[in-house]
């Protein structure tokens, strides 16, 4: 669980289940074990109007579990950018009272946050829980791009290649942590490269 | 008498500087020996007649020029203006607000005239003069914040409230000390404040949120801030901190009095009259060390306030690299006599 730092960052709760007859849940790796728990304590047939978005990530667990709560609709994607098109649409589409239940890395649910908040759906009634993988998705104040899966600090910027300091600033608009140049003082200056987010 | 504006520079060769009535007009944000962070809001009403606070939008001698580097900035980077789809009713509003103020207090540069909602804009410092429709943004070349703005002194946040929060939805901001519209655009209040040290704690924020949204049309209100900046360098964004970062370093003895200027914000809250808005301009002024010292009490005010500084908000302000030279410098000025209550010069 990611410790809390400042006000900016996101704070993930623990899923539970949700009045209502549609919920659409997104996880990634580890977070599929977060919709398994909550599934102890949710009301029969409550998975009947579910559909449960998955992606497994490399070593490809927790596929079964899932399968096993029934939901009416199962997906598995190998990215979330596979996944966005009919992410996308399923938000254009759905109910008045959808819930959306998001679990996983703080990539994934800031990503599938932002997108539902492009849909109109407002960040407080989505449900998260965080699972797994500190990594964070990263963008460079200086040239714009995001680098994905930061797990070091400081962090090399996959586009204009500056070292860039990983800030605890958060924006849900753009679903990502902000990276400033560590060095942009004294460029001699190479502070060591910790394991930061493992 | 209109102002005379100044040919100058805030980036390559540094050509800006202060004349001598703006020296003594500078808005020294020191009222004692010490610093610590304060809800420091006042009633935005006029000042003395030739202090920075005359009019409540001020216009002076770096007019011409600030918006001359604005538009460097937006030609590098368009991010720096930016405004979410519900925020075009407060645009208008901060163009009627600045247009009303501009012309109120300085008739000789600028006039506004009215038909109804047939507008025309005359700045003559810019050589503009444009006949619009109000309201109607095809009839203007720009967004309505962002053709205002283009043509007013400071950065420009419009906030939009609504539960009990305000969001920073809407922003032109090209001089900003170390923060980034494109990041922080869409984020509420207490989220953009996030990165300031101590201040949460001891409840600032809370506060001045409290206060914010209960501003009233009319009765506007202001605070200062301040930092310091190497070079008279407008743009020191976090975009371009790796090029203007290593300034930085470049602090010796021999150019502390030439290289080193304290910043100040001269910040207001707008209540906007259509939209329910805020506005809240930042507007920056600058002075040099060989300025700011030709006035004795500035000197050693400023001594005392920067060799005292917590370390937590001299790192977040960016001093540590230089603030031994600085306060090396300063002491030379500061013969521990006691300073006069009130920011003003002797």
């Amino acid at each position: 669980m990611a410790a809390k730092t400042i006000i900016s960052r996101p704070i993930y709760g623990t899923l539970s289940p949700q009045p209502g007859k549609h919920h659409l849940f997104l996880a990634d790796a580890e977070g599929a074990l977060a919709i398994v728990d909550m599934a102890k304590t949710a009301p029969p047939g409550f998975f009947g109007g579910a559909e449960i978005v998955f992606i497994p990530g490399p070593d490809g667990k927790h596929v079964a579990a899932l399968e096993a709560l029934r939901p009416a609709q199962f997906h598995l994607a190998p990215s979330f950018a596979s996944l966005l098109p009919r992410l996308k649409q399923t938000l254009s589409n759905a109910h008045m009272g959808l819930r959306l239940y998001l679990s996983g890395t703080e990539g994934l649910i800031g990503q599938a946050m932002q997108v539902a908040l492009e849909a109109g759906i407002d960040h407080t009634s989505m449900q998260t829980e965080h699972r797994g993988s500190l990594a964070r998705r990263m963008q460079c104040v200086h040239c714009k791009g995001i680098t994905e899966n930061v797990t070091t600090q400081p962090a090399t910027c996959a586009h204009c290649g500056l070292l860039l300091l990983v800030r605890d600033h958060y924006s849900r608009r753009l679903a990502a942590f902000q990276g400033v140049c560590i060095n942009a003082e004294d460029r001699s200056e190479i502070p060591p490269i910790e394991e930061a987010f493992p | 008498m209109g102002i005379t504006f100044r040919k100058e520079t805030f980036r390559d060769d540094f050509t800006f500087k202060n004349s001598p009535e703006h020296i003594r007009r500078f808005p020294f944000p020191f009222h004692e020996d010490a610093y610590m962070y304060a809800v420091n809001i006042e009633p935005h009403v006029v000042g003395p007649k030739g202090s920075v606070l005359e009019n409540l939008i001020d216009v002076d001698e770096h007019y011409v020029a600030e918006m001359q580097d604005r538009a460097l900035v937006l030609a590098e980077d368009p991010l720096r203006c930016q405004s979410l789809p519900h925020m075009t009713l407060a645009g208008w509003d901060l163009l009627e607000l600045l247009m009303e103020q501009q012309a109120l207090g300085y008739p000789e540069h600028f006039t506004l005239t009215r038909d109804g909602d047939r507008w025309r804009w005359i700045n003559r410092p810019l050589g503009i003069d444009d006949t619009f429709t109000f309201g109607d943004t095809s009839t203007l070349p720009y967004g309505p914040m962002e053709y205002i703005t283009r043509q007013s002194q400071g950065d420009f946040c419009i906030l939009d409230q609504r539960d009990g929060n305000l969001w920073m939805d809407a922003g032109m901001v090209t001089t900003q000390a170390d923060w980034s519209l494109d990041f922080d655009i869409g984020m509420n209040f207490f989220e953009w404040h996030a990165p300031v040290p101590l201040a949460h704690e001891k409840g600032i924020f809370t506060r001045a949120l409290k206060f914010l949204t209960n501003i009233q049309q009319g009765k506007p209100a202001r605070r200062l801030n301040w930092t310091m900046t190497i070079n008279p360098r407008l743009d020191t964004s976090p975009e371009n901190y790796h090029k203007w970062g290593p300034d930085r370093t470049t602090v010796t003895p021999e150019n502390v009095g030439d290289k080193v200027h304290l910043r100040v914000e001269l910040q207001s809250f707008w209540r906007l009259p259509r939209s329910n808005g805020i506005v809240f301009p930042i507007r920056c002024y600058l002075i040099k060390m060989d300025e700011l010292v030709t006035q004795p009490k500035w000197a050693r005010r400023l001594h005392r306030v920067i060799r005292d500084l917590p370390e937590e908000l001299a790192t977040y302000k960016g001093l540590t690299r230089y603030r031994p030279t600085l306060v090396e410098w300063l002491s030379k000025l500061d013969d521990g006599s006691a300073t006069s209550p009130g920011f003003g010069p002797d």
